[in-house]
């Protein structure tokens, strides 16, 4: 359908047809050359590999060991930086978990106890009743009930700490370089190109030089998390700066604001909604890394999911992962609340108190009770809950009773399926793959776009990471492939049904915050180590965005045409196929973009299990302490990450521009 | 702070029952600063360095136990961020710790007395399959007994990952072994599949070190190699294979202690500590068991060891009086 678009506005197209029949006849040329010239072609010869990852590494090394700024040693400002932004964690620690302690050595004993889980519970449980009404309230009081009957209050309140600083900053930052991008486009470009690279890079490689620079402990842990979770609040905040109607700045000009006060009285509020949006990601992103954090120093929940999987107690390890789930939905549903409520302007009915003055009444009351019942300060260890051996035992069970048939399935799609993709993309001349990635990027974006993708891809040549680079774009080849083909249809399907959705949602946010490690050692049980475990946990993280996507996309159809081709009628498979998906197309394109980030975030999860690929190199590199390799093999998976995105978003916007033209005809 | 905490009313526990040293010397602490206790996500690290952190604080010290990977602590080290850590293996971290030596940051403070063994194990039902076992000659035998559907016919073995060594490839050539190496990215998919396999009395042979909990909770036992000696991994005439190197067994390797080198101008006495303390590997596994397979904390069971044995551990701490 739409190439038929296309042929009816030959000059509409970036390349029209004509140079996209040249670009095509000199791939074939290419092929040619590689099929009868010069070996090189084929194998990349070793005088096209640069030792760059010692060269980086031996630069990081000096810059966070030797370098110095007007006599001040680069370390020691770090240190200082570090320990600046561990008081705030500390004091949420202090005051949240632990309480504080009098003498030391062998006299410690503790003076202050920490708030309560009855003072912190309930302040949860007050504000989601004010901000989202009763059902928020009680979404928020089961999740507290988690934590508090199984055990996991103290660590999830060590975690929440973290948590709370590293969204705090991460927010903070993002909103100021967001409304500095918006400002101006030159810095628009730099923060965009700066945070696309960060947003791909696996966290594993900026893990070492984090350490070299900021000390052990949870202020590292911050850094790397704020730097992860920093790219979507930029974004977010730049497209909804963008998208206050022109009419609305205007009305505020002419209301005479000046420039702070239009950004502050008008865009911020009008945008409030979007930018929610962006502080959702940035906080089911810090809660990803809180299994990476607690490896550096965080503790918390994380340290408890680790310690659990390293004794093959799987069931514990799913607990304390869920109870990462439980914060994550606390803080998203809370904050998308207090957005809405926000945005829509709503203030106190008449007769209602402050929120501030419920809190405070209640945490003074609350301390009060846990000062005279022992059981509201710390739930009594006699009266926890665990489900950890139904867990264990079921997975087991699975394994006992089921084993002959997954074996053989993986059998089959190891064998059938996955090695001759594996090998064909190994044994595929280098030349030829980056000449196909030109054709494309010359049929979906021009010249530029060409340039773009080329020298991405000669990176990872002359870096040298060609080979891995190959067999991770083979394990992101099929999970993408499959998390679309089975998130697509599951979104289509949810997108008519309304009801589902709040609960297809909280299923989602536990698939992208439950620590992946929790279904990825089942999952080894099951399929043993190797590409088949990697590729089961890498599709079930990347599944939710496509689930996402296909909702959304399905969703935004107008109702007009979907009653127009009902009385013309159109099957519904006529309807699907005419009507729906074209008409969701770019939307599930951001999808498939999406769902291919996720994939290439989860590589270095993936290493784990034992794959052979770029994530697995950044894994060796962290292993062996080697700054460079790490980052090199990180920037690698980055290259392959942002030609992928390059590609699908010149689609998106060719579709979107094609069906511009084609409404205005 | 969580650690601290915990640790801190142990040793209120442990003072209480043991009471205050006797003599202490005026000068020990030689300092408040906190001696920050490396931990890591394997039991034994934690096991010891509490154990060590209960005797410090007995004698007046403030310690924290600060969690840490194993690869990635180096740079903590050589900054001064990490003070102790009571293992460091030699079968998997022996380069680490000598770059870092070199790096005059860090001090090599002696072996624990504890000896990691680190070879081919597979669970004992599998000498009924394979009745030549422990003989490593068996393994050319019964290499079919090991394969699955993409490895056979040879042989699977599960090693480590890949930043453990290619040890186990050199063994392999050698010996001509036909056997294939499969690497996971990190121990815990290791066990999980021996987890799996061991349910289902299925054919496995996999890496496994000991003081670890796996040995005690799985009946088992190593492959027995040509013993490693000198000349093993340079003197190709050495062993069995008189033309390649490597035709042995690992190393049966020391576990050592290392520390901030900065930290023994800080605190001399607290590393003179360090440097005495002494385990074995029985001991050590004892303990284990009561960690991983009881569900005891670790602060729980280094106290009532650190209680039951004052006369071994008290004269590690001479210097403090």
């Amino acid at each position: 359908m739409h190439d038929s678009v296309t042929r009816a506005i030959p000059a509409s197209a970036p390349t029209s047809r004509k140079p996209r029949l040249h670009s095509a006849m000199a791939l074939a040329a290419l092929a040619v050359a590689v099929f009868f010239g010069p070996v090189w072609l084929t194998v990349i010869p070793a005088w096209l590999e640069f030792p760059v990852a010692t060269v980086v590494g031996d630069a990081i090394n000096w810059f966070a060991r030797e370098a110095s700024i007007g006599g001040l040693a680069v370390k020691d400002i770090t240190r200082l930086f570090a320990e600046f932004i561990d008081r705030p964690i500390q004091g949420a620690v202090v005051l949240l978990a632990d309480g504080l302690f009098s003498g030391r050595g062998l006299d410690v004993k503790q003076s202050v106890p920490p708030l309560s889980w009855l003072a912190i519970g309930g302040v949860a449980v007050i504000t989601a009743w004010r901000l989202g009404g009763r059902s928020l309230a009680f979404t928020v009081t089961i999740c507290v009930g988690f934590l508090v009957l199984f055990g996991l209050w103290q660590n999830a309140m060590v975690t929440l700490s973290n948590v709370l600083v590293s969204v705090f900053i991460a927010a903070a930052l993002g909103l100021a370089l967001g409304i500095w991008s918006f400002r101006s486009t030159q810095v628009e470009n730099i923060t965009r190109a700066i945070m696309n690279v960060m947003q791909t890079v696996p966290i594993f490689s900026y893990l070492v030089p984090t350490l070299l620079l900021f000390g052990y402990g949870p202020s590292a842990a911050l850094v790397a998390t704020v730097a992860y979770a920093l790219p979507p609040m930029v974004h977010n905040t730049v497209l909804a700066l963008k998208s206050v109607p022109a009419e609305t700045i205007e009305c505020g000009r002419m209301a005479g604001c000046t420039r702070r006060q239009l950004l502050w009285q008008v865009q911020l509020p009008t945008a409030l909604s979007k930018i929610a949006v962006g502080l959702n990601q940035t906080i089911m992103m810090t809660l990803n890394m809180v299994i990476i954090a607690s490896m550096i120093g965080a503790g918390g929940l994380g340290f408890d999911v680790l310690k659990a999987l390293r004794k093959l107690d799987i069931g514990s390890g799913l607990e304390a992962g869920m109870g990462i789930v439980a914060l994550a939905v606390v803080l998203d549903r809370v904050s998308q609340a207090a957005a809405k409520r926000a945005a829509h302007g709503k203030h106190l009915q008449p007769g209602q108190q402050p929120l501030w003055r419920l809190l405070a009444v209640w945490i003074v009351a609350a301390t009060v009770i846990a000062w005279l019942l022992p059981l509201a300060q710390l739930w009594p260890k006699a009266y926890l809950i665990s489900t950890a051996a139904f867990w264990n035992n079921l997975v087991s069970w699975i394994n006992q009773e089921w084993f002959d048939v997954l074996d053989a399935f993986r059998t089959f799609a190891l064998l059938q399926v996955m090695r001759p993709i594996r090998d064909f993309l190994a044994a595929a001349p280098w030349t030829l793959v980056i000449g196909a990635l030109a054709v494309a990027a010359h049929w979906t974006g021009g010249l530029r776009l060409v340039i773009y993708t080329v020298s991405l891809a000669l990176f990872i040549v002359l870096t040298g990471y060609w080979g891995p680079a190959m067999n991770s774009l083979y394990l992101i080849l099929i999970a993408v492939t499959l998390a679309v083909l089975i998130g697509f249809p599951i979104g289509f399907w949810l997108a008519s049904r309304p009801r589902l959705q709040t609960a297809a949602n909280l299923v989602l946010d536990t698939l992208q915050t439950l620590p992946t490690l929790v279904y990825l050692l089942p999952a080894v049980m099951l399929f043993r180590i190797g590409d088949v475990s990697a590729i089961v946990a890498v599709t079930l993280y990347a599944v939710a965005p496509a689930v996402r996507y296909g909702m959304v996309g399905m969703s935004q159809v107008p109702h007009a045409r979907l009653e127009a081709a009902e009385i013309s009628g159109c099957s519904r498979w006529q309807t699907l196929i005419w009507l729906r998906l074209p008409a969701a197309w770019p939307t599930l394109l951001i999808g498939i973009n999406q769902t291919i980030m996720m994939a290439f975030s989860m590589l270095i999860i993936a290493a784990l299990v034992g794959t052979k690929d770029l994530g697995q190199e950044v894994l060796i590199a962290l292993n062996r302490s080697q700054v460079g390799e790490g980052i090199i093999a990180g920037l690698c998976v980055a290259c392959l990450a942002l030609i992928a995105d390059g590609l699908l978003k010149a689609a998106a916007a060719n579709t979107a521009i094609q069906r511009h033209r084609k409404n205005s005809l | 702070m969580l650690f601290k905490k915990v640790s801190g009313i142990a040793s209120m526990l442990l003072a209480l029952t043991l009471g205050a040293p006797t003599n202490a010397s005026a000068a020990v602490p030689e300092s408040d600063k906190p001696i920050k206790i490396m931990i890591a996500d394997w039991t034994s690290i934690g096991l010891q360095g509490e154990m060590m952190s209960l005797i410090l604080q007995t004698y007046g010290y403030t310690t924290e136990l600060v969690v840490a990977d194993d690869s990635g602590r180096y740079p903590g080290f050589e900054n001064g961020d990490l003070h102790l850590a009571m293992e460091t293996w030699q079968t998997t971290q022996q380069n680490n710790l000598a770059k870092s030596v070199a790096t005059g940051n860090v001090v090599d403070l002696g072996e624990t007395g504890l000896a990691g063994v680190e070879d081919w194990w597979y669970p004992l039902y599998m000498k009924e399959k394979c009745p030549g076992l422990p003989a490593w000659e068996a393994l050319r035998d019964c290499a079919e007994e090991f394969a699955t559907a993409d490895t056979a016919p040879k042989g699977r073995y599960v090693g480590g990952p890949v930043s453990w060594g290619d040890h186990d490839e050199n063994l392999i050539a050698a010996l001509d072994l036909p056997f294939e190496v499969i690497h996971p990215g990190t121990d815990a998919a290791m066990f999980a599949e021996l987890k799996a396999a061991y349910e289902r009395q299925a054919p496995i042979v996999l890496w496994v070190w000991k003081p670890h909990w796996v040995p005690s909770l799985y009946d088992g036992e190593y492959v027995q190699f040509p013993k490693y000696e000198d000349g093993c991994f340079d003197d190709p005439a050495w062993g069995p294979n008189k033309t390649a190197t490597g035709d042995c067994g690992k190393p049966y390797g020391w576990i050592k202690k290392m520390g901030w080198a900065g930290g023994e101008d800080v605190w001399p006495c607290a590393y003179q500590m360090v440097r005495n303390y002494n385990m074995d590997n029985d001991t050590i596994s004892a303990l284990l068991v009561e960690v991983d397979l009881n569900g005891r904390s670790n602060t729980e069971v280094a106290t009532e060891w650190l209680k039951a044995n004052e006369d071994i551990w008290r004269p590690w701490a001479a210097c403090a009086g």
